[in-house]
């Protein structure tokens, strides 16, 4: 008999509870469980009830207890101490009614002044419904969150084709897909369900393509593996959709219904009109807003008609004239033109994909496309009245997201893909692109930026929100000489569809007082002296640059965060920000909620453990910092305050005035009997909370697919407030708005008109068709002397930067290695394991050599952001992390080298801003014997902030419920 | 007699350590708890793990593979850590046939990890006794929770649901079928050791095209032809919209 009872629970008379409540050990926000013994967290499991991950959890979520009891949490506000260089680490703490009368002081005066002095970004968060209100209210442009160094290409290249995007917005339908392509990292988003939902799609016998530089990854189970060389993604689908196009391959009755391609472009060169749409004078606007009175060619009548006559089918090739002799081409005519010369021999030669794998694959998806195709006997109505019998589907799915993103070439790229998708015919049809709520949404969606430097002004709110979707140059926020008016230059011509701001630059700018400096610097949960900016050892020297004056270039900096970061160190006042376990928090329809392709989803986080020390949500500290600024929708007419907490304004905020719509679109009105839209339901957190955390609307199987031209849910989204309007989305193979910009930079059209110096650029870059260009970097790193391109990708059990405080996690990723195929790292001299230099034209670092036959000849690459500055996340300054660890962003740059004039331009997408971390160039060589066995370079070792304890080293143990143990 | 084990299918895991860190969670704080860690935040922190995720390479270049490879106790059918224990601290229990220590009679010897040809076992240095995988022996006969939650943390943790659990001996069993149907097989069954947990291949879906499907009657092209200037309408035509 054994004498140890292997069954036996142990303490069995502890205090035990389940708590439901939602994950934020990642963007994917899973249901959670959370299990109490004595007030410890005991175990955290997936919530079997959630409709996002029906119970599974991933590494990370099963590690938030190691989140949780972190020894790098920070505890208390700190301010630096007076006389104290900053980065020096010398900090006092205060009292959270010093920081509040602080920041109240500082802020408020610079919002009587300058409201731009006040910039405000934020790192990985979802809750930029509130952030974002905050901003305008305030009446700072200077707000945006991580998007613009993550994959705003994604979002943009996609939205502005198809209304919708991979993301929460959007993904592969696998549970019906027979043939799916993984194009790229992409590893990250809706990780959890993607996860579950491959591994059904390969039991059901499903072929699984990855397409990738690199083998690791969800493209470990793929049936094939396509490398590619990184940064090229755009010339192989353009040789697809050469290859498509050329065999008939595409979905013809999709195309002429569902897309622009039947609708007929301006093709007289000489007119002001060249490359827009011929308008049907006599058509209906439909939406005056955004006015479709577009024209067809009916090949039947052979002359043209409005576009979706009865009875009509429009040309898709072909040259016509209109009565009044304007020449025009039908939109995919100028695509097929465009793809004319763009053959598999031609991108073999850019991607180093063989012909015949390059043909191979346009046919496998051509063909499964056509022949497999699925029909539901659901019947449904389209926008333009035509009743249909069943949705038909063609089961070919695809998925990416930072692999074509983080390239200056992405956008483009994106618009390939996004195409390619659309002449399948598989936009949210079953097997193919499937949308979720709050998207689809118009091609751009409706939210417009600020129009100039009149939007802002002291003590008064922005007049417009301040991100948005440009569809013209008049959308730009430029000034008149057409200089930028944000501090990251988001919308100006410099980068004019930047959706997503560009907080890579905003250190850089801000340090150069370019466009102008600012003053308050205020970083939530993201890590700018580390991971999240390139140029990294660069940007930590201007965080702590000054003036000739002696005041530092960027005079005061905040940062809100849980954990000590690296840039903790460079903060003059320090806020300790709770765990996702401590605090309420919403993934709300406003933002980007947690929807299933059935229909909207939103969740919150109801705390499940008291705040540790003085930590206080950050969500919490922005709602009091409104409060006290009086900011007008946080301001009653009495001039009291409108809401005493963030969880009273979740409740009882609403878009407008009775609109019925807030932040949690469940158990709304008064009795919680409302879903979508309903007055405000004081007991709404509680009916949340009771049901599992997360509200799940099922549309009806008629609203759930082809939902872009779909009468009944257009209708529907609109009635709701998912949409303002109701007009159909029709793809944009083609895009006037683009050529819009175009005709600006070539002077062609009235209105605004890009500075001098850029025209050549915008001209370039927005072509209404894709193609494909080399990297911006290509054209200033020497090939001969730079011959690899460096890219990274991110462990699925750490994928985001934070986790290195993790005592689980850590021990999966201690520290990373540079991956290099054999034959390259042997042709360098280097033997797996031996300390080796990479080195781009802007930086090197030293770090140890891996052979990995899993990754193209050309590429070298790491995991992202493992490696950490010494003693930052409170580990020890030996910790392998900073030791063996290393970062690559010390050898991108966020700018690329001055031009002939002296502009600076970010490194970025030239259309969106998107950080191109994956352009950059660089050569290997071999460590000398005599240099230290450690990565270079090295940083004066982080001390541990006052309420903050550097763990002892040895044994220990984590058992809960004892108290204190770990 | 019954014979609990995990089958672990190599065609869906993507590796993604989630079976990893669940069964350390699960663990640490329950019957076979705690798991120490050594220099949790310093340099070289090396801790107990039942279950591991191992990757590596096969082939090369341009046909390489990435195999992620789980391993915990593979409670074989004839444990040779069993029979090597001085004090009886390693046993196999009768009625499920899952391999357990005693931590109240192992002595720490480590002659059990000698004895184990597939290194699952896990000395913990603090506590000076061998651990190892207990295939959640507290949670699948655990009365307080819903039955479908009985079983390994790994298994409910899993997004890819790549690790099944039952008994092996019961034909009738979903692993039994996994087995029998999907080429499930043991690790080094030369040794004689005969594990129960067995893993599932990797499978490859390939699609044959044949010619004849790019020349079709219905296609597309046959309707939009190539432009052609002699059909280009006139100037003047006669219609109007």
């Amino acid at each position: 008999m054994p004498l140890h009872d292997p069954i036996a629970q142990p303490l069995p008379d502890a205090q035990t509870e389940v708590k439901t409540t939602t994950c934020y050990m990642c963007a994917c926000r899973c249901g959670i469980r959370v299990h109490l013994r004595n007030g410890e967290v005991r175990y955290i499991e997936g919530n079997p009830d959630h409709p996002l991950n029906k119970g599974v959890i991933c590494a990370k979520g099963s590690s938030g207890i190691m989140k949780q009891y972190s020894p790098a949490r920070l505890t208390k506000p700190l301010l630096r101490k007076a006389g104290s260089e900053r980065g020096s680490g010398a900090y006092e703490a205060i009292s959270w009614e010093e920081a509040f009368s602080l920041l109240e002081k500082r802020l408020g005066a610079i919002r009587a002044t300058d409201p731009k002095k006040f910039a405000l970004f934020t790192g990985r968060d979802q809750m930029q419904a509130l952030t974002g209100l905050f901003a305008r209210q305030f009446g700072t442009p200077n707000y945006a969150a991580h998007g613009g160094f993550c994959s705003v290409n994604m979002a943009a290249g996609m939205i502005y084709t198809i209304g919708g995007s991979f993301w929460e917005f959007g993904g592969p339908d696998l549970e019906r897909s027979k043939l799916f392509f993984m194009i790229g990292t992409a590893e990250d988003h809706h990780s959890n369900p993607l996860k579950s939902a491959l591994s059904q799609f390969k039991r059901n016998g499903g072929r699984f393509i990855a397409i990738n530089p690199v083998r690791t990854g969800y493209a470990a189970i793929a049936d094939e593996w396509v490398p590619i060389k990184p940064g090229t993604d755009g010339a192989l689908l353009l040789a697809i959709i050469h290859e498509i196009i050329r065999l008939g391959l595409y979905d013809r009755a999709f195309l002429a219904r569902y897309t622009n391609a039947g609708q007929l472009v301006n093709v007289d060169e000489a007119s002001d009109e060249f490359g827009l749409m011929a308008r049907n004078a006599a058509g209906d606007l439909i939406n005056p807003l955004r006015p479709h009175n577009f024209l067809w060619w009916d090949r039947k009548q052979y002359r043209p008609v409005g576009d979706h006559t009865a009875g009509a089918d429009p040309a898709l090739l072909g040259a016509f004239r209109l009565q009044d002799g304007t020449p025009v081409k039908p939109a995919f005519q100028l695509l097929e033109e465009r793809v004319r010369d763009f053959t598999p021999e031609w991108a073999a030669g850019i991607t180093g994909i063989a012909v015949d794998t390059i043909r191979r694959l346009a046919h496998e998806m051509g063909i499964a496309a056509r022949d497999q195709k699925i029909e539901l006997p659901i019947a449904w109505t389209d926008w333009w009245g035509e009743e249909h019998k069943s949705i038909v589907g063609n089961p070919v799915a695809f998925h990416a997201m930072r692999g074509l993103a983080a390239h200056s070439n992405g956008f483009q790229t994106i618009r390939a893909l996004a195409i390619l998708m659309s002449l399948l015919g598989t936009i949210d049809r079953p097997g193919g692109f499937r949308h979720r709520a709050p998207y689809p949404r118009a091609v751009p969606p409706n939210a417009r930026p600020p129009k100039g430097p009149q939007s802002v002004k002291p003590n008064t709110p922005l007049d417009a929100p301040p991100l948005g979707w440009p569809e013209s140059p008049d959308d730009l926020f430029v000034d008149e000489q057409g200089s930028p008016v944000r501090i990251d230059k988001g919308f100006s011509w410099e980068h004019p569809l930047s959706a997503h701001g560009l907080m890579h630059n905003v250190i850089t700018n801000a340090w150069r007082g370019d466009p102008y400096p600012i003053d308050t610097l205020f970083l939530f949960m993201a890590n700018m002296a580390w991971n999240s900016s390139m140029n990294t050892s660069e940007v930590r020297q201007m965080l702590c640059d000054k003036r000739a004056d002696g005041e530092y270039r960027i005079p005061f900096i905040v940062v809100c965060d849980t954990f000590q970061s690296e840039t903790t160190a460079f903060a003059d006042l320090v806020l300790p920000d709770t765990t996702y376990l401590e605090r309420h928090d919403v993934m709300s329809m406003l933002d980007r909620p947690i929807s299933e392709f059935e229909g909207p989803v939103d969740a919150v986080r109801v705390p499940v453990v008291p705040p540790l020390g003085e930590c206080r949500p950050f969500q919490e500290v922005l709602v009091e910092l409104a409060g006290r600024l009086k900011l007008p929708a946080f301001t009653a007419a009495d001039g009291s305050r409108k809401y005493s907490s963030y969880t009273d304004l979740i409740i009882n905020y609403e878009t407008a005035p009775g609109s019925g719509i807030g932040f949690l679109a469940g158990w709304r009105g008064k009795d919680g009997e409302k879903s979508m839209r309903g007055e405000p339901n004081p007991r709404q957190w509680d009916m949340y909370a009771a049901n599992n955390c997360v509200f799940h609307h099922h549309m009806p199987p008629s609203h759930q697919y082809m939902r872009n031209w779909n009468k009944g849910y257009l209708e529907w989204a609109q009635q709701v407030g998912i949409r303002r309007d109701n007009d159909p989305i029709v793809i944009h193979i083609y895009s006037e708005f683009l050529q819009r910009f175009r005709l600006a930079a070539q002077g062609r059209s009235t209105g605004r008109q890009p500075p001098n110096h850029l025209r050549k650029r915008v001209e370039t870059y927005f072509d209404p068709l894709p193609f494909w260009y080399e990297p911006l970097e290509a054209s200033v790193s020497d090939h001969a002397r730079y011959p690899l391109c460096a890219v990274t990708q991110r462990p699925m059990a750490m994928y985001h930067s934070w986790d290195s405080q993790n005592a689980w996690l850590r021990q999966i990723h201690t520290h990373n290695y540079l991956f290099v195929n054999p034959a390259t790292a042997m042709a360098a001299g280097i033997a797996d394991g031996d300390w080796m230099w990479v080195e781009s034209r802007w930086g090197k670092v030293r770090c140890m050599c891996r052979y990995s036959g899993a990754v193209e000849p050309g590429t070298v690459w790491t995991w992202n952001a493992i490696g950490k500055a010494s003693g930052a996340w409170n580990l020890t300054p030996d910790a392998n992390e900073s030791q063996k660890g290393f970062l690559l962003n010390h050898l991108i740059s966020e700018e690329l080298p001055p031009d002939g004039l002296g502009h600076r331009l970010s490194n970025s997408d030239p259309i969106t801003g998107q950080a191109a971390w994956y352009d950059v160039r660089v050569r290997i060589y071999k460590a000398a014997p005599d240099e230290p066995r450690q990565t270079s370079p090295q940083f004066e070792p982080m001390q541990p902030l006052p309420g903050v304890v550097r763990p002892k080293s040895g044994w220990r143990s984590f058992f809960a419920g004892i108290g204190g143990k770990w | 007699m019954t014979q609990l084990a995990l089958i672990i299918d190599l065609n869906v895991c993507v590796g993604c350590h989630a079976c990893v860190t669940n069964c350390k969670q699960w663990n640490t704080s329950g019957a076979a708890g705690p798991l120490s860690d050594l220099n949790a935040y310093g340099a070289d922190p090396n801790g107990t793990f039942f279950n591991r995720v191992q990757t590596f390479e096969v082939g090369e270049y341009p046909g390489t593979q990435t195999v992620h490879f789980p391993k915990s106790c593979l409670h074989c059918e004839d444990p040779p850590c069993v029979p090597v224990c001085p004090t009886g601290a390693s046993y196999k229990r009768v009625e499920d046939g899952v391999v357990l220590v005693d931590y109240d009679k192992c002595i720490g010897c480590k002659y059990c990890s000698w004895a184990c040809p597939y290194g699952v076992r896990e000395f913990d240095e603090q506590r000076k006794v061998m651990t190892k995988c207990t295939l959640c022996v507290d949670r699948i006969y655990n009365p307080a929770l819903p039955e479908r939650e009985r079983k390994p943390s790994c298994v409910l943790a899993c997004p890819a649901n790549a690790r099944l659990f039952g008994d092996i001996h019961d034909p009738e069993s979903e692993v039994s079928r996994a087995i029998r149907e999907q080429g499930g097989y043991q690790l080094m069954p030369e040794l004689g050791t005969n594990p129960s947990n067995h893993y599932l291949p990797r499978r490859k879906s390939e699609l044959r095209i044949r010619a004849d499907q790019l020349e079709r009657v219905d296609n597309p092209r046959l309707i939009d032809t190539l432009p052609d200037t002699t059909r280009y309408a006139p100037m003047n035509a006669d219609y109007d919209i």
